[in-house]
């Protein structure tokens, strides 16, 4: 197991010494409440996700893993520790990282097309051009008859399709992903997962995929990073993913390997998961 | 409850008839002696309809209509713009909107009615005044509407737009502007609504033109009919301007899921 499983992106092994695509360092996150003690979110915690790693943290809910995507982005500031994209220091929003967000973020007032459009027009493409491309990604995720659909004509899973498309469209070199696919039932999220493990696996761009869902987080990643409960939240666990690839997320589901491996972090989140709910018990 | 829209049609016509009968009965036929609707006050609806048509054949109407249309128009025109830009600004500089904050609510208390005394002061009896007290009532409107919208941005909407390295400028007029204008047309309605209302109250106070000022002079002569033409013209050409303002917000809007039991 130790042996895993790193497979070196396609684009050519970066070197031994290579920087750390994302690197965490003693990054600790609090929040101020206004007549209460400051409320210390996440413990200073370390992680790193190398170039085209896919790394997955779970914990149970509240735990603060967000937090430590929007610390990635550039979104959230950490109460101290450093935060270092491919070596350089963040210093405001991360250039280099596309985010797909929990919650809908697509902007209701454009069509499907224009919104993957968009990402590339603000960077300078000409219009004609980015809707050539957003077309090209909406047939990669699968819609491409439904260009001149606004969000609210889109069911769910849809919406999701077109949040992917528009943030890979870009070309992101990181892709920061929270709870991405949490608000879709099960054989949704299985369509999404495997449609993202093969979207992953043409470019290997490192991946930071925040969710609760530990047999998602086995299927899609290299490594299963545990955290525990808050506040004061911090990483007590780190597994490797040595399931070979490609993968299909509702078939790795029945490998032996895959029960070996859920047995194995499982016993360690249970008592974590446990752990939040036992605080507010009467 | 689902209706049959021809029996629907029938039923709403039955409610215009009964209602209409009634009144030729009450101001024609004496119950025991006594009128219910003596037509002094309150003239006959033939009477009415008759004055209607012949407004229209003389042609004495147009320019009326045409005036108090202008006069909407320019109040809603001028209002929104304001409304608009004032929004904007305080939505983005809450220090600006927390120190005007007494005085916009203070202004905005006022019934606006009280101003109009004021406006034809300064504006003088012509269209302007008219204009002044639409304005006055649809820029509140516009401006509140306006500021919760660039307030109320979806944060995420935000966030994610930030993500994809949208300058401040790209932000306003990719997020902030579609999304204070969706909150303004959904106010479309009540701002034209109001700008009306300014425009006939402007006229029924001190015009020479105009629905209100015709109703005004009917009213000066204790001529009923008049009265009750005017209303019967003013009502029809609001509801005209309402089904013109509904095609726009059809338009404008497609992006918005419909209300549930509603259809454009």
């Amino acid at each position: 197991m130790q042996t895993a499983m790193l497979r070196p992106p396609a684009g050519g092994a970066p070197g031994v010494g290579a920087p750390p695509a994302v690197a965490l360092d003693d990054i600790a996150i609090s929040f101020a409440i206004p007549g209460r003690p400051l409320f210390k979110a996440v413990a200073p915690t370390s992680l790193h996700v190398r170039e085209g790693e896919f790394v997955s943290i779970v914990g149970p809910t509240g735990c603060g893993k967000s937090t430590l995507l929007n610390a990635t982005a550039g979104l959230l500031r950490p109460a101290g520790g450093r935060v270092s994209i491919f070596g350089a220091p963040l210093a405001g929003l991360n250039a280099q990282a596309g985010y797909l967000f929990q919650q809908d973020a697509l902007m209701p007032w454009k069509t499907a097309l224009d919104n993957v459009a968009i990402a590339l027009e603000i960077g300078g493409t000409r219009r004609a051009d980015a809707l050539a491309q957003a077309q090209d990604w909406l047939k990669k995720v699968g819609l491409a008859r439904f260009g001149d659909r606004y969000p609210h004509q889109l069911s769910g899973g849809q919406r999701k399709r077109v949040g992917l498309a528009q943030v890979l469209v870009r070309g992101p070199k990181i892709l920061l992903m929270d709870e991405p696919f949490g608000p879709l039932d099960a054989q949704t999220r299985q369509i999404m997962g495997t449609l993202l493990l093969n979207l992953w696996a043409q470019d290997r761009k490192a991946v930071l995929f925040v969710t609760h869902d530990l047999e998602e987080a086995i299927a899609l990643s290299d490594r299963v990073v545990i955290m525990s409960a808050g506040p004061e939240a911090r990483i007590i666990g780190d597994f490797p993913i040595d399931l070979a690839r490609p993968r299909d997320t509702a078939d790795i589901r029945l490998d032996p390997r895959f029960h070996e491996l859920y047995r194995q972090i499982w016993n360690q989140l249970k008592a974590e998961v446990v752990k939040t709910y036992g605080e507010d018990a009467p | 409850m689902k209706i049959h829209p021809g029996r629907l049609l029938l039923l709403q016509i039955l409610v215009a008839v009964v209602a209409i009968g009634f009144w030729q009965f009450g101001a024609t036929v004496p119950v025991g002696g006594t009128y219910l609707l003596p037509e002094f006050f309150f003239s006959t609806p033939l009477d009415v309809m008759k004055r209607v048509v012949q407004l229209f054949v003389s042609g004495t109407i147009w320019k009326h209509l045409w005036i108090t249309l202008t006069e909407t128009v320019l109040a809603f025109v001028i209002g929104s713009a304001a409304g608009v830009a004032i929004g904007f600004w305080f939505a983005r500089k809450p220090i600006l909107a927390a120190v005007f904050d007494p005085y916009v609510k203070m202004v905005n208390a006022l019934p606006r009615v009280v101003l109009a005394p004021i406006f034809m002061l300064w504006l003088g009896l012509g269209i302007w005044s008219k204009v002044a007290l639409g304005v006055s009532l649809v820029f509140f409107i516009v401006f509140f509407n306006v500021y919760q919208g660039v307030k109320e941005v979806s944060p995420v909407v935000l966030a994610n737009a930030r993500m994809m390295g949208m300058s401040e400028h790209q932000l306003f007029r990719n997020v902030y502007w579609p999304s204070a204008l969706s909150w303004m047309f959904s106010s479309l309605h009540t701002s034209v609504g109001f700008a009306l209302v300014g425009a006939v109250v402007g006229e029924y106070l001190g015009a020479s033109a105009g629905l209100g000022y015709l109703i005004h002079q009917a009213e000066g002569v204790f001529d009923v009919t008049g009265v009750f033409a005017g209303m019967f013209i003013l009502a029809a050409f609001v509801l005209i301007i309402d089904w013109g303002v509904t095609r726009i917000e059809n338009r404008l809007l497609v992006w918005r899921p419909q209300p549930a039991g509603e259809q454009a």
